[in-house]
């Protein structure tokens, strides 16, 4: 799988805003790849980069005065480059997009059918009525019951799922082959992203297309991810095949992630451990690695050396911005889940006490 | 209306009778509450055409010093539940004792020195903190309003004990909420809440819309402060991990009613009725070996609370329903273990791998 040549790499992306306050690096030197059919999650806190680099990618910040440089390779040409009517032939059709708030994505005026239809009619050229059949066709295939019918319902008469729904099949009607999903699922009540993440992974297969999702939710990445970037303060700091991720992290916030979040299967007592601090500002940052003032192992020198993205030694597709030597990190990881094995261990022995 | 009725009479009937039986007095307990909110129709001669049956026969019960956590979907009543308890909302039917006194017929004066006794903190720290004033006046509002500690330079004193507690630099007394962030204001709410050091403190999805490291944070210090001042606490959230990880009793709500009370550890662990079942099975494991684990997913939305299906009003979605649970309420009854489910057909533990609840703990 390795080899095979991406269907979307971003390389050195930076993004800056000139603001009266100074210059925002909203995104700051940042590099990840999608693969045919794969899928790629990217996590963050807010403010870390990980929308605007994604609106980048369709040229959704060239409104707003951003600075942009680096590449972004799709199908191996570079999207930065191109005009705002050559991104207009992508966007929608090889490139779609689905964003967090279905119902300030859907516009209130008109019904959900005819949204879909200017979708196909912006990239095809059919009859109202074929376009029509393949609204309908594709709020069939989201699981929208009755969908002739409710085509010609408005936004607002569609639930919270079924709004999410219906962006979903407005932005697969021309059937892209990658889908951005912006924090998709954050809106919607646990049973209801339970259905979506599903229909993602379903449609994905069926149409064989490739995700880029970006959450905050380490649950959801999880379930859908193939591979994984954490990025902190418009970077990359990891990034790795999922599984790695979960199992060997190596980057000291993503540590701290996967330590911030309560799970349904630990032991009840586990303390949390957050993330001191906040992240830092993107007009000043900090110098040297960004993560260093919240970062509990950091060294003084680490103010002012910039880590950069390196392979991990035995494993390829992981990468990592650390300046902590490998044997450090692999030391550190193991105490912390070494400690919560011990937690583990001393719950599992109570449990059966209290089952009759 | 007329079928609701009767059903929810006898529930209260029979959660009263097994919870009289000697013990302390619960701090909160809610008998039978309903909260119906009418549907009008016109605009001049408003005549009332239905009703949103928000919260419909919840019975609960606090022991003091407890963390009782309510889940559920959006629209289940849980924050209504909370309103109500606090008596920002006037219930329609039922009633809510505060240390064994009904507090839903008290007028304003009656009501206020109990008003001390309960605080609340809320889901968004930009809207629950008024722009205007700077953090030490937010934090001594508590005490102007009750006239507690009328002397400035020792109210003063207080509220920068209060900003220490939750964590905050006492000199940030004079700033305003815009310069704080997320999880800094949550932290501005939880230390105006704990001003007249209330005994019930309920918080209605306190970290929803803080980002997870920052998360952390508050949950460790609600967490620290419940433990540490015996607070009782009502903690709402529809993330399910997290309330395991705040309270030792969890009630489950579904379209106004609660299906399953239970300690937490015996819910997350054998959860007895199936809407619970189906909400545990949909929680996102951060474990990508778990990927592709069986998950049992709820079709469809929620019904409406104006028109909620008859008897159990899971049925509509239930795996396990029978012509029986369309036609009699089942009533929350012990399961064992502490567990009491409103279900005929619980769950059985054979059935847990199918929903992909198999974790070991």
């Amino acid at each position: 799988m390795s080899e095979q040549e991406p269907l979307l790499r971003v390389e050195d992306l930076r993004v800056e805003f000139p603001t009266e306050d100074g210059t925002v690096h909203a995104v700051d030197g940042v590099t990840y790849q999608v693969r045919p059919g794969g899928t790629l999650g990217i996590v963050g806190e807010s403010g870390s980069g990980k929308t605007v680099a994604a609106l980048t990618i369709l040229g959704l910040t060239r409104t707003q005065g951003a600075q942009v440089s680096g590449r972004i390779l799709f199908e191996g040409k570079d999207l930065i480059a191109r005009s705002e009517g050559e991104l207009r032939a992508v966007r929608g059709n090889d490139i779609a997009m689905i964003f967090q708030d279905p119902l300030s994505s859907l516009h209130p005026f008109y019904k959900v059918g005819f949204q879909l239809v200017e979708a196909v009619r912006a990239h095809q050229n059919v009859s109202k009525a074929t376009a029509r059949a393949r609204a309908v066709e594709m709020l069939g295939l989201v699981g929208i019951p009755d969908p002739d019918r409710r085509a010609d319902d408005y936004p607002h008469q569609f639930s919270g799922g079924m709004r999410q729904r219906a962006m979903i099949a407005m932005a697969l009607v021309n059937e892209p082959k990658l889908l951005i999903a912006d924090e998709p699922t954050t809106a919607l009540d646990v049973t209801v992203q339970a259905q979506i993440l599903a229909l993602l992974e379903r449609l994905k297969r069926e149409l064989q297309m490739a995700i880029l999702i970006i959450t905050h939710d380490l649950g959801v990445v999880a379930e859908m991810a193939d591979d994984v970037a954490v990025m902190y303060a418009g970077r990359v700091v990891e990034t790795a095949p999922a599984q790695q991720l979960f199992t060997q992290p190596q980057h000291p916030y993503t540590w701290g992630l996967l330590r911030s979040i309560p799970t349904l299967n630990g032991p009840r007592e586990e303390q949390l451990v957050p993330i001191p601090g906040t992240p830092p500002s993107l007009i000043r940052r900090p110098t040297g690695c960004h993560f260093y003032p919240r970062c509990a192992y950091a060294k003084p020198e680490h103010a002012r050396v910039d880590p950069q993205l390196e392979p991990v030694a035995g494993s390829p597709e992981h990468h990592v911005a650390c300046l902590l030597s490998a044997a450090e990190r692999e030391r550190t990881w193991d105490e912390i889940t070494a400690k919560n094995a011990a937690l583990k261990a001393r719950s599992a022995l109570a449990a059966p006490a209290e089952s009759p | 209306m007329s079928d609701g009725a009767p059903s929810a009479g006898a529930s209260t009937a029979s959660q009263s009778g097994s919870a009289t039986a000697g013990g302390p007095t619960p701090l909160v307990e809610v008998r039978n509450l309903v909260k119906h909110f009418p549907i009008t129709h016109g605009i001049l001669l408003q005549r009332q055409v239905g009703a949103v049956r928000a919260v419909d026969g919840v019975n609960l019960k606090l022991m003091p010093g407890e963390a009782l956590g309510i889940v559920g979907e959006t629209g289940c009543g849980k924050s209504t539940t909370a309103r109500l308890i606090m008596r920002l909302l006037e219930a329609t039917d039922g009633q809510v004792l505060f240390e064994g006194q009904d507090i839903t017929r008290l007028g304003r004066s009656e009501m206020k020195p109990i008003r001390r006794e309960m605080q609340m903190i809320f889901q968004d720290p930009y809207s629950s903190l008024n722009p205007r004033k700077t953090v030490g006046s937010i934090i001594s509002e508590p005490f102007v309003i009750h006239g507690i500690e009328p002397d400035r330079t020792k109210r003063r004193k207080r509220v920068q004990e209060l900003l220490e507690l939750v964590g905050m630099n006492p000199e940030h007394y004079n700033r305003y909420p815009h310069e704080f962030s997320g999880g800094q204001r949550q932290r501005i709410g939880v230390a105006r809440a704990l001003a007249l050091k209330p005994r019930l403190l309920i918080a209605d999805e306190p970290v929803s819309a803080l980002d997870v490291s920052i998360q952390a944070q508050v949950l460790n210090l609600l967490r620290d402060l419940q433990r540490e001042f015996g607070l009782t606490l009502v903690f709402i959230a529809h993330d399910l991990s997290v309330v395991r990880h705040m309270c030792d009793r969890v009630a489950v709500m579904y379209l106004g009613k609660v299906v399953e009370t239970s300690p937490s550890d015996a819910l997350y662990e054998f959860p007895r009725h199936p809407y619970t079942g189906a909400l545990l099975s949909a929680v996102p494991v951060a474990d990508p070996s778990r990927h592709g684990s069986p998950r049992k997913l709820l079709t469809g939305d929620v019904p409406s609370p104006a028109n909620p299906p008859s008897a159990c009003r899971f049925h509509t979605r239930c795996t396990k329903a029978q012509p029986l649970c369309s036609t009699e309420e089942p009533l929350l009854a012990d399961k064992g273990s502490g567990t009491l489910a409103a279900c005929h057909f619980p769950l059985t533990r054979e059935e847990l791998p199918d929903l992909g609840l198999t974790w070991t703990r």
